[in-house]
């Protein structure tokens, strides 16, 4: 072995010892929290109410306030999200406004959570009144999710052969009818693959509904989309930071349902993307 | 005699059907004619919305952080060092939060982007195909992991081991927040570095082999220096994505709003003031008119990193 090779093999095993350093924690940390939580898991964390001052009950309703911002989010995130998508892709030309949208969806993506918090308290709870509720918070977060809903949308959409829109064009087909027809059901499945992405954010996220939506301590169920909900992020914050002696295993399983439910949307996505490799059809 | 019936004006159920049947395709017919105008201006409006946004979000922090400086001054918001919002009177300079978050982000970066583009550089051009597949899907699983779970890990477990190695009173401080930024702003560096250093035409490392030269000395001298501006674009968005992180800073740096002087004493960043101190303020008080003024400066920091890195990718895509 000559010098230039040991270097190699020195600096190759350097490499090799930095990634280990990243990759062990992360699983260092999963472990940690499956092994503390999974104790703590029962059918009755899962489908009761918090009581005692959440020192014992369960979760149900901040995951099912979780859920519920998850829907919200997608409600009104998706559709304008994909719309803007296809107006970058298939409409807009080359020109000082579509270079402003673009540099506006890099701008989005940039902004600190806290900030879409601080945004969605103005507009939405204030000045439009709707008040700490479940569509006050579900707006907040689906504007936060719109840069990632966006670019995978543009992508999927990118990603449709140019021939497809050319021979519906040339059959006669209006702009909309190539989109609608030839194009869309094509990107589908990558547009739901980053839709589902970046759901698993918002659900994940605590800043931006720390004043739009998220209640302290609520053990009941939204009867409306303009009532206050718990939600597990929140829940888990408060739980650890807020509220003195609380059981450290009813943190560490909020903490497991979290990531669980996180991961559970990861993993449909990764489902989708894989399913939709398969059925490619260029 | 046949009483004799006057069709137009009685009502049957076959004329009310074939008006049923008209009206159905008259509205199909227009429907026909307008739904495409109308899904293209839902279409053009959506494109508009984005804009709109940013828009909005700068105005209405702007709108609010004015309000904050008719009674306040300018000045003394940008140079004081104290942060005292309800003493009396009270003071807001943003010096030490500021500080907080230049001292917390800093450190994070300096541990996080060797670890970030080594890591990326072992992605890219060492690790064989399925090592390569299992370790992104690690740096993905990290990248899902909510920020609120790693601020909890600290407060329960980062935070004493530090206290205890480093013999300080509290573990609640900036490099326990470092530590866990750093752990969080990987992805992002990983992810785009890997694309930066992939990204380079294979002409380039063949013509380095063609001389002779290792894959050690074709990635250190060839690969990378041609990756740069992609890894520097990595590094901004990285920046960008720890200033702006707030649940963790918020839950393990101590939450001091004083001028740090070490890394190992409790501080507080602009997000983490934000987020504690929104919940405690009267609305339309100057106080809470000067957390719309930090977020403004938050607003400013982000929006001229991602800029910046904008312009690094645009420059590596050429």
């Amino acid at each position: 072995m000559n010098g230039a090779k040991i270097r190699q093999h020195i600096a190759f095993s350097v490499l090799g010892v930095l990634t280990l350093l990243i990759v062990v924690p992360i699983m260092l940390v999963i472990l940690y929290i499956v092994i503390n939580g999974a104790g703590a898991i029962s059918w009755e964390f899962l489908t009761a109410a918090p009581r005692n001052g959440m020192k014992a009950g369960g979760i149900l309703p901040a995951i099912v306030g979780t859920v519920l911002l998850v829907i919200g989010t997608m409600l009104f995130s998706l559709p304008l999200g994909v719309l803007s998508a296809i107006y970058l892709v298939e409409y807009a030309s080359d020109d000082l406004f579509t270079r402003m949208i673009k540099l506006s969806v890099v701008n989005l993506s940039g902004i600190p959570s806290i900030v879409y918090g601080l945004f969605g308290f103005t507009l939405f709870v204030l000045l439009l009144h709707l008040g700490t509720s479940i569509l006050a918070g579900s707006l907040t977060l689906a504007i936060m999710s719109l840069p990632v809903i966006i670019t995978a949308s543009k992508e999927a959409l990118e990603s449709v052969p140019f021939s497809y829109r050319e021979i519906s064009l040339s059959l006669g087909a209006t702009r909309w009818q190539t989109v609608r027809y030839c194009v869309l059901p094509y990107a589908i499945p990558g547009v739901l693959t980053g839709t589902v992405l970046s759901l698993s954010r918002a659900a994940g996220e605590t800043a931006p509904i720390l004043f739009t939506v998220a209640a302290f301590y609520l053990p009941r169920l939204p009867r409306s989309v303009f009532d206050q909900v718990m939600a597990l992020p929140y829940h888990l914050y408060v739980i650890s930071t807020q509220v003195p002696n609380i059981p450290l295993e009813l943190s560490f399983a909020t903490a497991l349902v979290l990531i669980a439910l996180v991961f559970l949307m990861n993993l449909v996505s990764i489902i989708l993307r894989a399913h939709y490799r398969k059925k490619r059809l260029w | 005699m046949p009483r004799k019936i006057d069709e137009s004006t009685t009502p049957s159920f076959a004329r009310l059907r074939r008006l049923a049947a008209d009206v159905f395709v008259s509205l199909r017919w227009l429907w026909r004619k307008t739904s495409e105008p109308v899904i293209e201006f839902c279409i053009k409006i959506s494109g508009l919305a984005v804009v709109i946004f940013v828009f909005l979000i700068f105005l209405f922090l702007l709108r609010d952080s004015l309000s904050l400086f008719r009674h306040y001054p300018l000045r003394k918001f940008l140079f004081s060092t104290e942060w005292l919002p309800i003493s009396e009177p009270p003071t807001f300079g943003v010096v030490p939060l500021l500080l907080g978050s230049v001292y917390v982000t800093a450190w994070a970066i300096v541990i996080c982007v060797p670890l970030g583009v080594g890591s990326a550089m072992f992605i890219a051009e060492v690790a064989p195909k399925p090592l390569k597949h299992v370790l992104k899907s690690l740096v993905e699983i990290l990248a899902s992991i909510p920020s609120v779970v790693l601020g909890f890990l600290g407060i329960i477990w980062l935070g004493p081991v530090l206290r205890n190695t480093f013999g300080v009173p509290t573990g609640m401080c900036g490099l326990t927040g470092s530590l866990l930024l750093a752990f969080m702003a990987l992805p992002t560096i990983i992810s785009i570095s890997e694309d930066a250093l992939t990204g380079v035409p294979k002409t380039y490392r063949e013509a380095a082999f063609g001389l002779g030269a290792t894959r050690w000395q074709a990635l250190w001298r060839i690969i990378l220096p041609s990756a740069s501006s992609g890894i520097l674009a990595a590094v901004m968005l990285g920046i960008g994505r720890v200033v702006g992180e707030t649940m963790v800073v918020l839950m393990v740096t101590g939450n001091a709003p004083v001028m740090p002087k070490s890394i190992l004493q409790p501080l507080r960043t602009l997000t983490a003031t934000i987020a504690g101190e929104m919940g405690e303020t009267v609305g339309g008080s100057e106080h809470y008119f000067a957390l719309f003024a930090v977020g403004i400066v938050l607003f400013a920091i982000t929006f001229s990193v991602n800029f910046v890195a904008d312009l690094f990718l645009r420059r590596a895509r050429k």
